[in-house]
């Protein structure tokens, strides 16, 4: 059972430039990764547009290791802000699970 | 993170080091105090030094001791287990050439006429860790000091020497402290744009790392390799170069350092394949690849290079 979190909900949907629903799943993104981050953005980003907040906070150690590198994003055919769309993450779990404003 | 945000409230620099430790380079060099265009440090080289001292502490710890979250506040706050910073902490060695590096860029820009100012310790750190942490409040307050500094100081222009300080500053500053609008180079682009007298050829060929930020983000692939060729370099290119260039693994190490260190092997395995020499343009990058390379490789920093052929030309 996934449990719906509003604040995951609102943070991401306050912010425009987040197009995690652009994302058609083709992998492009994961098999260029220097990371290896399988998880990214498929299905964190689903989770994410479920409002599954667990699932997210479970995600955290990922979430953070992106390198913000862009090497995904030059190559993704749906044009996913994926950079952009981490750090609006980060900026979540950072206001909630580590409670810094 | 928490220590992170406050050493940045507190103090405005990510890393808390003692007075005159960020302005030494400058010494001797005779900038003028501010002015419309300074050159803006951003800390970045003059960090790396701590950077590789810390790592180095990390690295010595069975990874299961280190919690990866609480990782980062010793990592970056220096206080916690070290009271006050201490200059011992300092890598000597990394000390000495990232000073260098600075005061060759100054170098640089003289030669191709042109004169800037310098902040000395009214200058902070721009801020670029934070943001890319997902620190947003302390951030943006952070942004909006910075931003009144500047305007304050009566500065018109910035000249920066990192990607990651151009990139906060010309991307992210104008969205989040309203009406910025200065002018924002690397010193990178302000040197293609006025050229380098044609040096003597090298034999030596340079196989030329592209960082990600200036790549990727700023779209700053020509200028590099414009000026390398402009000193009689003969630049070499690993398939993974320009847009699609590969990460050093910087952005990690202070989170992760056996995965960073992992990207930065693959990264200098296939530079090494193209020649012994590697020319990188981001202070993160020369660290990260240095630290992973061969003994028999090398890794420069652009500035290097490029003082090194002005230097031989006039022999
Ligand atoms: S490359 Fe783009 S569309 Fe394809 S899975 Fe990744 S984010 Fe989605
Ligand atoms: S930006 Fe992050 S997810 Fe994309 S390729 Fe780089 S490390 Fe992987």
């Amino acid at each position: 059972m996934i449990r719906v979190d509003r604040k995951l909900l609102e943070e991401v949907a306050s912010d425009e430039a987040f197009n995690a629903q652009a994302c058609f799943n083709c992998g492009t993104c994961t098999a260029l990764c220097p990371m290896g981050l399988e998880w990214l953005p498929r299905e964190l980003f689903r989770y994410v547009l479920l409002g599954a907040a667990e699932k997210v906070s479970a995600l955290t150690e990922a979430v953070f290791s992106c390198l913000l590198c862009r090497m995904c994003e030059a190559q993704c055919p749906r044009g996913v802000r994926i950079t952009h769309n981490i750090r609006t993450l980060r900026g979540y779990l950072v206001k909630n699970e580590y409670r810094i404003r | 993170m928490a220590l992170l945000a406050q050493n940045l409230g507190l103090r405005g620099s990510v890393l808390p080091l003692p007075g005159g430790y960020l302005t030494s380079w400058a010494k001797g060099l005779l900038l003028p105090r501010g002015g419309e265009v300074v050159l803006y440090t951003g800390h970045m080289y003059q960090m790396l030094p701590v950077i590789k001292a810390m790592e180095d502490r990390a690295k010595a710890l069975p990874p299961e001791k280190r919690d990866q979250l609480a990782a980062i506040l010793r990592l970056v706050n220096p206080l916690v287990n070290v009271s006050g910073f201490s200059r011992f902490l300092a890598s000597p060695d990394w000390k000495e050439r990232s000073n260098r590096i600075l005061r060759n860029i100054v170098e640089l820009l003289r030669r191709a006429g042109v004169e800037c100012g310098y902040l000395y310790e009214a200058e902070k750190y721009a801020g670029a860790l934070a943001y890319d942490l997902g620190l947003d409040g302390p951030f943006e307050r952070h942004a909006r000091r910075v931003a009144r500094r500047l305007r304050r100081y009566g500065v018109k222009e910035l000249i920066t020497v990192d990607p990651h300080t151009t990139q906060i500053f010309r991307e992210v500053y104008p969205q989040v402290v309203p009406g910025f609008d200065l002018r924002v180079r690397s010193y990178v682009e302000v040197l293609a744009e006025r050229g380098l007298e044609a040096a003597l050829p090298w034999e030596e060929e340079f196989v030329f790392h592209d960082s990600c930020v200036y790549a990727r983000y700023l779209g700053l692939i020509e200028e590099p390799r414009r000026l390398l060729t402009q000193a009689g370099a003969q630049v070499a290119e690993p398939d993974f170069s320009r847009e699609v260039t590969h990460c050093c693994g910087g952005p990690v190490e202070s989170l992760f350092p056996e995965k960073a260190e992992e990207v930065a092997r693959r990264r200098m395995e296939q530079l090494a394949g193209l020649g012994r020499r590697v020319v990188c343009a981001c202070p993160i990058c020369l660290l990260n690849l240095s630290e992973v390379r061969d003994p028999r490789q090398e890794v420069f920093d652009l500035s290097e290079v490029l003082v090194a052929a002005l230097g031989q030309k006039e022999k």
